[in-house]
């Protein structure tokens, strides 16, 4: 009896780990139903078309996600229509971090001309699920019949700073790769930025 | 007239303030510039290096553990040392009135060096990158330690306390 308690609770011990450490590239990804800032709810599988999706968990405060927000821009005029369009999440507890609240989010949004839908994910929970720790931090996730399957995970390029002085742009790589059928060479970087503000 | 003389005496000294903190700031632009700073041999003191920024909350709330460890350990060759990944243009406006603000004396760097990707890795491959974070080092020892995490002042303490307990004897 001791035993079998014991199997159970280093069971469980491996599945908080499990949990804690989030999606590696090649696990499959979970679809979500959250707000998108018009107030609708938005789903991976409202895209029916897509071959897959750009996955930016990120905010309104934090420096290094705001000088993403360009390039992010940039990524979805070039990738949507290619198949592989760009949601943005913001995982951080507002209570913490009141720079990006819903209506913050609503009002960078329209400054900086988003043409992604921009989700609020309150509880963090997908964030957490993904095993983001960082704003801005990127996923590329693949369609491979009904599953969703991660290409890539980490930062946007290699220059947070100076999106003139980018050597090596990173997620963009990853995708155009895919979209010629061939395996992503580099598919993990770091990413830089802020940690993630979780509800405590 | 005494009225006058403290006066005068406040301005002089909140002058010499002035000129004394906020001048340690140094800006390093690329990893390869820092890393002499890194390898240089550190005969018997033990170097802890604390990546930072002004704009990351957690890192402000522990600077003054970090000063605080500096001065409480100075006898035990223990020397703080902190890194600032703050923006180039963030260094006049923000980084050197803040270590003014804060009367901080030990050392600032502010590296700039944008490939994160290149240098996080370098300074130690368990770096997710985040910050604060920070690493305990004495390279004539080999003593190498590393923690991405926030710190109370005690936790920082028992952790210097251990990596000083088991040090090489010589």
């Amino acid at each position: 009896m001791k035993r079998v308690l014991m199997s159970v609770v280093v069971l469980i011990m491996a599945a908080a780990t499990f949990a804690q450490e989030g999606y590696k590239v090649g696990d499959v990804a979970r679809d979500f139903s959250l707000k998108n800032i018009d107030g609708n709810m938005v789903s991976l599988a409202d895209y029916e078309e897509a071959k897959g999706f750009i996955v930016v968990f990120t905010c309104n405060h934090c420096p290094y996600a705001i000088k993403y927000e360009d390039r992010i821009n940039a990524l979805n005029k070039k990738y949507a229509a290619k198949g592989y369009p760009v949601i943005a999440i913001n995982p951080n507890d507002v209570s913490k971090v009141p720079d990006d609240s819903f209506d913050n989010m609503k009002i960078r949004a329209k400054e900086k001309g988003f043409t992604f839908p921009y989700l609020v994910d309150g509880t963090s929970e997908i964030a957490a699920t993904y095993g983001a720790t960082r704003t801005p931090h990127a996923y590329v996730l693949q369609k491979q019949g009904k599953e969703l399957k991660v290409a890539y995970i980490g930062a946007i390029d290699d220059n947070a700073r100076d999106a003139s002085s980018v050597e090596e742009t990173y997620l963009a790589n990853a995708i155009d790769l895919l979209l010629e059928g061939k395996k992503v060479e580099k598919s993990f970087t770091r990413a830089i930025g802020c940690t993630i503000k979780w509800p405590q | 007239m005494s009225m006058l003389r403290k006066t005068f005496f406040f301005f002089f000294f909140q002058l010499m303030i002035g000129l004394v903190y906020g001048q340690q700031v140094q800006h390093v632009e690329t990893f390869q510039a820092l890393k002499p700073m890194l390898e240089k041999p550190s005969g018997d003191t033990l170097f802890v290096y604390n990546f930072w920024a002004t704009w990351c909350r957690p890192c402000v709330k522990e600077l003054p553990y970090f000063q605080k460890l500096d001065s409480v350990y100075a006898d035990k060759k223990v020397k703080v040392v902190l890194i600032s990944i703050d923006d180039p243009e963030m260094i006049e406006p923000m980084v050197k009135p803040f270590v003014k603000r804060r009367k901080i004396t030990q050392p600032v760097y502010v590296l700039t060096d944008p490939k994160q990707n290149d240098w996080i890795p370098q300074i130690s491959e368990e770096w997710s990158g985040a910050i604060p974070a920070t690493l305990i080092m004495n390279n004539e020892e080999g003593i190498v330690s590393f923690k991405e995490q926030s710190f109370t002042y005690e936790e920082l303490s028992e952790w210097v306390d251990e990596v000083l307990k088991n040090r090489p004897k010589k």
